[in-house]
């Protein structure tokens, strides 16, 4: 076994699910302590295996495409062979460092968060399902291995967010979420056949080496390669698991889930899944330009539309559900400009101050007697030290203030798209500027709507009523310290990645060497365009605090209500989300929704339940009648019955099939014999055997009833015919003499 | 001789006058005597046809029926006795337990 072998990668997705089970099964009756000892006992052995495999083992194999770890053959038919098999390299490694670390901060948080729950167990048998399907997924040594893991996620994404299912809007929204996905896992499943079609793999690792300009891949369809549709239908998946334009409306809503798993599931792991997809077929996606520019296209405007309607929402976890969308977008511009390891770098850096901003609004709303309405909060920075310390650096991380993880990894991405050459320098130059250009707005907006947050919550006096005050406390140590532990990730996190064009030293960017193996390497910026556009969205981000702080700054200022009242058509149309749910209903919902009713209508009433079912019935009950009818009680007549039916099989048994006289022709010593019978003797299949010398044995047979013979001599003979009924089975003979007399001899 | 379509014809007869006793009289004794008078028309014509054929096989059929015969009429005189006590009637229609 050599060194790529030796670690058994099955045991990480493994221990969640079996903690999943175990908590499934048996969690009813198990104590909270308990519970919260299998689920984070889990998830936090994962962890430790993740970090042994990632640091001990993993640096002596990367190069050679990292562990690997086979489990057993899973479907073998014709020339396409799927092992159930993982594999760890620096990518996957990565995002298995994030899932199982922050996965098992979460579930500490939820610990505290979840307290007063009765469905304690089945919350964190869930969170357990979770991490496992995301460790699939990211752990899958080929597409279907990851699909599965893709749906798996889906699945607990769909059963958390309506985890408080009595409400019919959580409800509502785990379905959107669920259904809305499944659109995205069409087109996943579709680029994942015609893949397939193409290459004739769906490894990994025999897909990059056979993405060359001169492969399968490249072939023509529609004047587009077909490596521009497999990339294009994989991701319409991406852009369902990660929210993007047009699929992303399902994410705000799964905020009705609990905070922890929005936290976990819809900040911080799975809506990254697509760019983790993207960035692990990468060499696939650079083959074709024009698929770049619509990856980085789909993510800047998502970052920036996303940005707008953070403007002006007024629930804490639905601006942080917008801002996730927005991240997104900035990491589908880092994979969409070929930036593959900044793309991930940001990846990285959103999952701790995204996870620390959903579990500070969990805090706050704790705090705040369960509302998020932002509105009616403010003053809760010293009410709330802890959370609103860690809110701080989280905050100032996602807009990107220097030394703060968010700086390094959003202005990787933004200088990465000026400085790209993934689109060459032909009709396509343009889009790494656009892109570029859209993202430094997107950031001056999410610097902006953060800063709304920050201060709308934590400064000035409080706006909620005197109920509530009283009960504002800060919450309970287990889920402080991660907060706290998030926090310090999200405030130092960024050095790992520091860009090499940025202070000259692209040796400080461990992350991207890392990455190197499994992305390639790191985009090369010049210093130059590196310190410029540090420098400008440094000042971005400074401009849209400070503007945020002339509008909200220790509550609602004049210049916010006076712009608000100014354009009050425009800041409804915002805080509405642009109507694009209503929108949707119009032209895909309730269409659907009518041709479903009118199939119902029509097939399932109409056709299944009356006349097929129903038609069966019928003709069952007719059937019956009728049958009934002749059961009537007498035995006499029932022997009447018998003896009718009696007669009538002895007459077709014995009906005569012979005539009473052979029908003799003589011509010389020649006789031909006739042994038909009048009537339809033909229909009933009579074979005919004639014996003419009557030796016992047949000269002709067959299913005429004529037959002819020469006689040797003349004379007297007797003539045998043995006639068989096949229906019966019965034979009847009849025989003839004949004197032919001297005729013909002498 | 007489030709054995006599036999046969008279078999035919006995066998249709026993098949309507059977069918159409509703007195358990009479229903028995029909059968008595079907069993002996099958009878007359095994003997018919074995004396025919000249096989000795059609008479000791013939035996067996007869045996058959007395087996049957002991029974359903017996059953018909229980019957009579049981229920102060041979009519079939007034004994039938099936449904009217």
């Amino acid at each position: 076994m050599n060194a790529a072998e030796s670690f058994n990668l099955r045991l990480i997705p493994l221990l969640p699910f079996l903690g999943a089970a175990i908590l499934i099964l048996f969690g009813r009756g198990f104590k909270r302590g308990t519970v919260v000892a299998i689920a984070a006992g889990a998830i936090g052995a994962a962890a430790f295996l993740s970090f042994s495999a990632f640091f001990q083992v993993l640096p002596a194999v990367a190069e050679e495409g990292g562990l690997r770890d086979v489990v057993w053959k899973w479907i073998a038919v014709g020339n396409l062979s799927i092992d159930l098999a993982f594999r760890m390299d620096a990518l996957s490694g990565l995002l298995c460092l994030i899932i199982t670390f922050i996965g098992f901060l979460i579930h500490l948080y939820a610990a505290g968060y979840m307290e007063h729950d009765p469905d304690y167990a089945r919350f964190f048998a869930y969170l357990n399902l979770f991490c496992g399907s995301m460790l699939v997924l990211v752990l899958g040594d080929s597409m279907p291995v990851m699909f599965v893991g893709w749906e798996g996620v889906g699945l607990c994404s769909y059963l958390l967010i309506g985890f408080w299912y009595s409400e019919t809007a959580n409800a509502n929204a785990g379905k959107k979420a669920f259904i809305t996905n499944r659109i995205g896992d069409f087109g996943f499943l579709i680029g994942m056949f015609l893949l397939f079609h193409a290459t004739g793999t769906l490894r990994f690792s025999e897909i990059g080496p056979l993405a060359t300009a001169g492969s399968t891949l490249m072939v023509p369809y529609w004047g587009m390669p077909l490596a521009f549709w497999i990339g294009l239908f994989l991701f319409i998946g991406a852009t369902g698991k990660s929210a993007q334009l047009p699929l992303y409306v399902w994410l705000p809503d799964a905020m009705a889930g609990p905070t922890p798993v929005s936290a976990l599931i819809h900040a911080a792991t799975m809506v990254t899944a697509g760019v983790y997809m993207v960035a692990r077929l990468h060499a696939l996606y650079v083959l074709v330009p024009a698929l770049m520019a619509i990856v980085a296209l789909v993510g800047a405007a998502t970052a920036l539309f996303a940005a707008i309607i953070g403007f002006a929402q007024n629930d804490f976890k639905k601006v942080l559900a917008y801002s996730t969308v927005s991240q997104l977008g900035f990491m589908f511009v880092g994979v969409g400009t070929g930036n593959f390891s900044s793309g991930v770098f940001h990846l990285y850096t959103h999952a701790f101050f995204k996870a620390g901003l959903f579990l500070c609004a969990g805090s706050i709303m704790h705090a705040m007697s369960g509302s998020g309405d932002i509105t009616k909060m403010g003053g809760l920075r010293k009410l709330t030290p802890w959370t609103h310390g860690v809110f701080v650096v989280c905050w100032l991380a996602i807009c990107g203030v220097p030394i703060f993880s968010g700086f390094f990894s959003k202005d990787a991405i933004v200088a990465g798209a000026f400085a790209t050459e993934a689109f060459g320098t032909g009709n396509l130059a343009w889009v790494g500027p656009v892109v570029g250009s859209m993202l430094l707005l997107a950031a001056l907006g999410t610097a902006f709507y953060m800063s709304r947050l920050y201060f709308l919550v934590f400064s000035g006096a409080s706006r909620a009523d005197h109920e509530t005050q009283h009960h504002i406390h800060e919450s309970p140590s287990i889920m402080v310290v991660p907060l706290v532990i998030l926090a310090i990730g999200a405030g130092l996190g960024g050095f790992v990645g520091v860009p090499g064009g940025l202070l000259g030293h692209p040796e400080w960017n461990l992350l991207g060497e890392w990455l190197t193996s499994s992305v390639g390497p790191e985009l090369e910026v010049p210093h130059n365009t590196e310190m410029t556009f540090m420098a400008i969205s440094t000042g971005l981000a400074l401009l849209g605090i400070f503007l945020a702080r002339a509008f909200y700054g220790g509550g609602y200022r004049e210049p916010a209500t006076k712009f608000a009242s100014s354009f009050p058509g425009f800041v409804q149309l915002v805080r509405d989300k642009f109507r694009v749910d209503e929108l949707y209903a119009a032209v895909i919902v309730r269409p659907l929704r009518g041709l479903s009713v009118a199939l119902f209508r029509i097939v399932d009433r109409v056709l299944i339940d009356k006349l097929l079912v129903g038609g069966t019935a019928a003709i069952v009950d007719l059937l019956g009648r009728i049958t009934r009818s002749f059961q009537v009680g007498d035995g006499q007549r029932y022997m009447a019955a018998f003896a009718v039916g009696a007669a009538a099989l002895v007459f077709f048994a014995t009906r005569p099939t012979l005539p009473a006289h052979l029908k003799v022709n003589v011509s010389g010593t020649t006789v031909t014999v006739d042994a038909s019978r009048a009537g339809r003797q033909s229909q009933r299949g009579l074979t005919y055997a004639f014996d003419f010398d009557d030796d016992g044995r047949s000269e002709v047979t067959g299913t005429s009833p004529e037959a002819r013979y020469t006689y040797d001599k003349a004379g007297t003979h007797t003539i045998r015919v043995t006639v068989t009924d096949p229906r019966w089975h019965t034979e009847s003979h009849i025989k003839s003499e004949i004197d032919l007399g001297n005729g013909g001899r002498n | 001789m007489m030709p054995a379509f006599y036999y046969l014809c008279l078999s035919f007869v006995l066998f249709v006058i026993g098949t309507a006793g059977v069918l159409l009289r509703r007195n358990a004794l009479i229903v028995l005597m029909g059968i008595e008078l079907q069993l002996n028309a099958g009878n007359l014509a095994m003997l018919t046809f074995a004396r025919q054929l000249g096989d000795e096989k059609g008479h000791a059929f013939a035996f067996l029926i007869i045996a058959l015969a007395a087996a049957e009429a002991a029974v359903g005189l017996a059953i018909l006795v229980s019957l009579f006590r049981a229920r102060q009637t041979i009519n079939l229609d007034e004994a039938s337990l099936m449904k009217r």
